[in-house]
């Protein structure tokens, strides 16, 4: 299995601390399968013009390519502007319009105020369900408060990102199984 | 419709199209020869001819897994290789082309053929080939629009005075060789949008329809708002032929169909389209309510009929070979066509029966 976990920012610290700690958390409870971060700061990515995603060039298509061949994208976000940050966007932009079909996503976001947590549920996740994505309905929402001096000092913010990747994991069996019995039912 | 050479009162037109993919064949993860799978294409066109379909097309692709970018050197192979066959492009990528240079190679190919050629200009659904060819894909469509009105030009008017933007200009230019009986049909290829599908309409020209898959309703649409379009700008829609191009595979029964398909179409198209087909879509793809024409030959002919009350297209053109099919699958499929679907259609889309 394919894990990507996606830190959806080209600024910030705090979104990719969270990500940080998933990743660590996953080698630890998911040792044999195959894992890669993605972090939109160390990439230098164009705006999507619309093309098929084999058709970009460099880091574009590296990281277009690499959450393509995903099974399982936990995406981290920050919130800006009441919203998810154009780096973010311009990601789904690449990709195909059914591109997410078949993979299991969850979703960690960070944003400096608690007025922000309704962000994910009206605008990520429509963009999700939209590209056809199986998605964790629960996500973890992390304040400003919860971190200090680049640290999460927030227990409660381990336990439910330890959940959250359960969570992600039981879904991804689940459907992993029910589709094997589909595909074998269709007889081609 | 004649001068697109369409006999209306002969019914449904039926042809074949290939991309000229050159892919493995995933049964066994092997890929013939460059060579053996060019010769397989116009082969493949042979028998269509002697099957007595009406239409064999070859398209252009610059990018890996394909072999047919020279689409009208091999066109030319198949000219001659065919007696009353109409041959054709499938499509014509105009936008990274010279549209005198292409003139001149389609009307060179219908004096070969002695008058069978026609050109189906388009846009490319991947753009690798501006890289390649020297153009810029901020223009794509300027590009394509400019250039499809030029080769319509060029088909009109035996000498041309002509001035844009991605050509030098041509001063009383005369292009040459002219085809056999004038002019050559030259049609739109739209991709399933009805955007596009307006913008041919508008032009007033035939437009041939992809569909990988999906509602028939949704192609109708697509078709009205061409006819609409047409019928808008002044131009009579009864006199623009429609075709429409997709998928294609019969065998004894559906589930052998859809079997001996799929992983052509899913692997194949991983690698030409960076996706597989998901199969509960592919599964719908023996059902009258879908464009795609899977199934036993007499679900085909219903699939097809359904199609033809829904369109009022005269031709449908099918794609069989894409994603290493095996030839002697081509071949059975040819022999399907030519003895139990293509008389049926015609029986009952010919004027004269219904």
């Amino acid at each position: 299995m394919n894990i990507v976990a996606l830190s959806g920012s080209n600024v910030g610290t705090k979104t990719k601390i969270a990500i940080d700690y998933a990743v660590d958390k996953l080698k630890e409870t998911e040792e044999n399968q195959q894992m890669v971060t993605l972090d939109l700061s160390a990439y230098d990515i164009q705006f999507s013009d619309g093309r098929n995603y084999l058709d970009y060039k460099g880091d574009t298509a590296y990281v277009a390519k690499t959450i393509m061949e995903a099974d399982v994208i936990i995406i981290g976000t920050p919130i800006f502007q009441a919203s998810i940050p154009a780096s973010l966007k311009n990601i789904f932009d690449l990709l195909p319009t059914d591109g997410l079909r078949d993979k299991i996503v969850s979703m960690i976001v960070t944003a400096g105020s608690q007025r922000h947590y309704l962000v994910a549920e009206m605008q990520l996740k429509p963009i999700l369900n939209y590209m056809k994505a199986h998605v964790v309905e629960n996500y973890v929402f992390i304040e400003e408060k919860d971190y200090h001096m680049k640290e999460i000092i927030n227990d409660d913010v381990f336990l439910r990102i330890d959940r959250l990747l359960e969570d992600t994991f039981t879904l991804s069996e689940v459907y992993q199984d029910v589709q094997k019995k589909k595909d074998a039912a269709y007889g081609f | 419709m004649e001068q697109y050479r369409i006999n209306k009162d002969a019914g449904l037109e039926f042809g074949i199209y290939s991309l000229g993919d050159h892919l493995a064949n995933p049964n066994n993860g092997k890929r013939i020869s460059a060579s053996q799978r060019l010769h397989e294409i116009i082969t493949f066109a042979q028998l269509a001819d002697q099957a007595g379909l009406d239409f064999f097309s070859v398209g252009e692709s610059h990018q890996p897994y394909f072999t047919t970018q020279a689409h009208a050197v091999v066109l030319g192979a198949i000219a001659q290789a065919t007696r009353n066959i109409k041959i054709g492009s499938s499509s014509t990528i105009i936008s990274t082309s010279d549209p005198v240079r292409v003139y001149e190679n389609f009307a060179t190919l219908d004096l070969i053929s002695q008058g069978r050629t026609e050109i189906i200009a388009g846009r490319a659904s991947r753009v690798g080939l501006f890289d390649l060819l020297g153009y810029n894909l901020n223009d794509y469509e300027a590009l394509f629009e400019e250039k499809f009105e030029l080769l319509l030009k060029i088909n009109k008017q035996k000498i041309i005075n002509w001035e844009g933007q991605f050509r030098p200009p041509l001063q009383n230019a005369e292009v040459l060789p002219r085809p056999l009986n004038h002019t050559l049909p030259i049609w739109r290829a739209v991709g399933g949008h009805s955007a596009s599908a307006i913008k041919a309409g508008r032009q007033g020209v035939p437009m041939f329809l992809a569909h990988l898959g999906g509602p028939v309703t949704t192609f109708k649409q697509t078709i009205d708002a061409y006819r609409e379009a047409a019928s808008e700008s002044g131009h009579d829609p009864e006199q623009l032929p429609v075709a429409t191009a997709g998928f294609f595979y019969a065998a004894e029964t559906s589930q052998q169909a859809l079997k001996d398909l799929y992983p052509h179409i899913n692997e194949g198209m991983k690698k030409t389209n960076g996706q597989g087909f998901p199969k509960q879509h592919f599964a719908q793809g023996i059902e009258r309510h879908n464009v795609m024409n899977i199934g036993s030959p007499q679900q085909i002919i219903e699939k097809i009929l359904y199609q033809h009350e829904m369109f009022n297209h005269q031709r449908y053109i099918a794609q069989i070979d894409f994603g290493g099919m095996p030839f002697d699958q081509l071949q059975r499929n040819i022999d399907i066509i030519g003895s139990e679907i293509l008389p049926a259609i015609r029986k009952y889309t010919r004027k004269n029966d219904n």
